[in-house]
């Protein structure tokens, strides 16, 4: 049998590991044009920060690769014959020769192949001094600007665009933050949450620019400022961007792959053409318990889309079921697990879906809030019929384990749902006493 | 911070010492590195997180600095059976 994976993140990962836990004998290849290989993305952040040099984001993976016996080819991927089974890459080699273009024929693929940072299009966005961070090539262009810049402003929404204020925080800039709305990430914070992020923000040194949109960069050679669309125009040296991200899906269209926002695929991460598998944040999975199909730009999920789908396609019947999405970040250095469903609507802010974003949290339904805390401890609950539908926890965390795995498992609260519902209720209190009784008779 | 707030209702430092081992929550994890780089002895914790292993190292000081530094609450204190007496 031979495999073909496209990317190199953890997706795919997660497959070639999957695959060899059942198919010793198997040909695996992969096939990815990242520079960089296999690394944390998400640990960018705190590359960002400081608190990680960036070697440290490659795990060192050198022997369980090894052990895995993969074929790993460095180019990127032109065309996808699915009826000859087959694909066309040019190789990294063979790129300095414009013509030269590689065959590799397969028997099962998967595509893994990631998603990119939504582009900036207003006029400027090309100027030296505009950066995203999608890869570790734009953590090192947002520091080496970081060096001689002396003010960012920041442009977008969700985790990404607070990773890059507090990056360039740490690195002395002064940042001006743009929001399009009135409040940060108002489709998954409710009010008060997005108020104690903008509270922190502005305690760090953060100007906030309310209702403020970007309609041009200026400058000749580089960034020197950018025009909002109220003829407001603000100095800069680094303009950053983070208006979400979009599945790269050139490959499965060309191939006829059925796309919607993502790859679709059933919960055996097979797309709709035979033998070939998409899976992370390219693939639009299926979920049995909603029946519908959403996008997750999360790690955890990759990970396990890309162990499914590498066991399907080594041959097994395993389905990928879709955990409710979880995330633990840190906003304004606060930091806050995101767990369900907790949010609706969308945010003005992001196209779409974001960096370490799930489209379920803001699928919110009929359902009652609870919230608890003060400032820096802060507890919101989506209390469902029978069970937790989501919950956000802020400051402290010592109920984020607890809650995620509430939800997840959908343990019945009905034993505190009224008490939940009391106005002023310590739903803090309530649902730590509620857990440990569970976990003592479920674990017994 | 008190140690007794980083490990919640878990396990207090110095029983750890004597009876426990640092175990993941691999589902929390992104594998950004944080544990390994600030493990005094150079453990690769996160390799261990990757497999869902328990830090059953042997060189493991159990000195709890991946537990703090871990920016995701992926890594708590639990106790090993091996070296509890258990109640007749």
């Amino acid at each position: 049998m031979k495999y073909v994976i496209i990317g190199t993140g953890v997706a795919g990962i997660a497959a070639v590991e999957a695959i060899r836990s059942v198919d010793a004998e198997g040909e695996i290849t992969v096939i990815g044009d990242d520079p960089h290989g296999y690394y944390s993305r998400p640990g960018l952040a705190y590359f960002l920060t400081g608190e990680l040099p960036d070697k440290q984001l490659f795990p060192q993976m050198a022997d369980a690769f090894r052990k895995l016996r993969f074929h790993y080819l460095k180019g990127y991927v032109t065309r996808i014959l699915p009826e000859a089974h087959r694909l066309e890459m040019q190789t990294a080699a063979s790129s300095k020769q414009s013509s030269a273009v590689t065959s590799v024929s397969y028997d099962r693929l998967l595509l893994a192949v990631g998603s990119r940072a939504h582009p900036l299009t207003i006029p400027g966005a090309q100027l030296p001094g505009v950066v995203k961070l999608d890869h570790l090539d734009d953590a090192r262009s947002i520091l080496k600007l970081a060096r001689r810049g002396k003010t960012a402003v920041v442009v977008g929404g969700g985790i990404t665009a607070l990773e890059i204020v507090e990056g360039l925080l740490a690195r002395g800039v002064k940042v001006h933050y743009l929001l399009r709305g009135d409040r940060y990430w108002n489709n998954v914070l409710d009010e008060h949450e997005s108020k104690i992020v903008e509270h922190r923000l502005k305690e760090e040194g953060v100007e906030l620019h309310y209702h403020a949109e970007a309609v041009e960069i200026q400058g000749r050679k580089n960034v020197s400022a950018i025009k909002l669309l109220d003829g407001r125009v603000l100095k800069c040296d680094i303009v950053a961007y983070a208006i979400g991200i979009e599945p790269k899906l050139e490959l499965a269209t060309s191939a006829g792959l059925a796309v919607d926002r993502g790859i679709l695929v059933n919960q055996f991460m097979q797309t709709n053409v035979q033998d070939i598998f998409a899976a992370g944040d390219v693939a639009q999975a299926y979920d049995p318990r909603t029946g519908r199909s959403v996008l997750d730009s999360l790690w955890t999920p990759a990970r396990e889309q890309g162990r499914a789908a590498g066991l399907n396609m080594a041959g097994m019947q395993v389905e990928y079921i879709k955990s409710a999405p979880f995330n633990v970040t840190r906003l304004a250095g606060l930091t806050t697990t995101i767990i369900g469903v907790v949010g609706h609507g969308r945010d003005e802010d992001i196209v779409g879906i974001a960096r370490g974003d799930s489209e379920t949290w803001r699928s919110l339904p009929d359902a009652i809030v609870a919230q608890s805390g003060f400032d820096i401890n802060h507890l919101r609950l989506i209390i469902g019929q029978k069970a937790l539908l989501g919950a956000i926890l802020m400051g402290d965390q010592k109920l984020s384990a607890p809650l995620q795995r509430m939800i997840e498992d959908r343990v019945d609260i009905s034993p505190i749902r009224q008490k939940l519902m009391t106005p002023n209720a310590p739903i803090s209190d309530i649902v730590a006493e509620y857990w440990i009784d569970w976990r003592a008779q479920h674990t017994s | 911070m008190a140690f007794k707030d980083i490990f919640g209702k878990s396990s207090t430092r110095r029983e750890v010492l004597a009876s426990g081992h640092v175990v993941p929550d691999p589902a929390r994890c992104v594998q950004c590195g944080i544990c390994s780089y600030n493990c005094p002895i150079e453990i690769d914790v996160r390799a261990h997180v990757w497999r869902g292993e328990a830090i059953t190292h042997s060189d493991c000081l159990t000195c709890g600095e991946c537990v703090a530094r871990c920016p995701r609450g992926v890594l708590h204190f639990e106790h090993t059976d091996l070296f509890v007496r258990r109640p007749q």
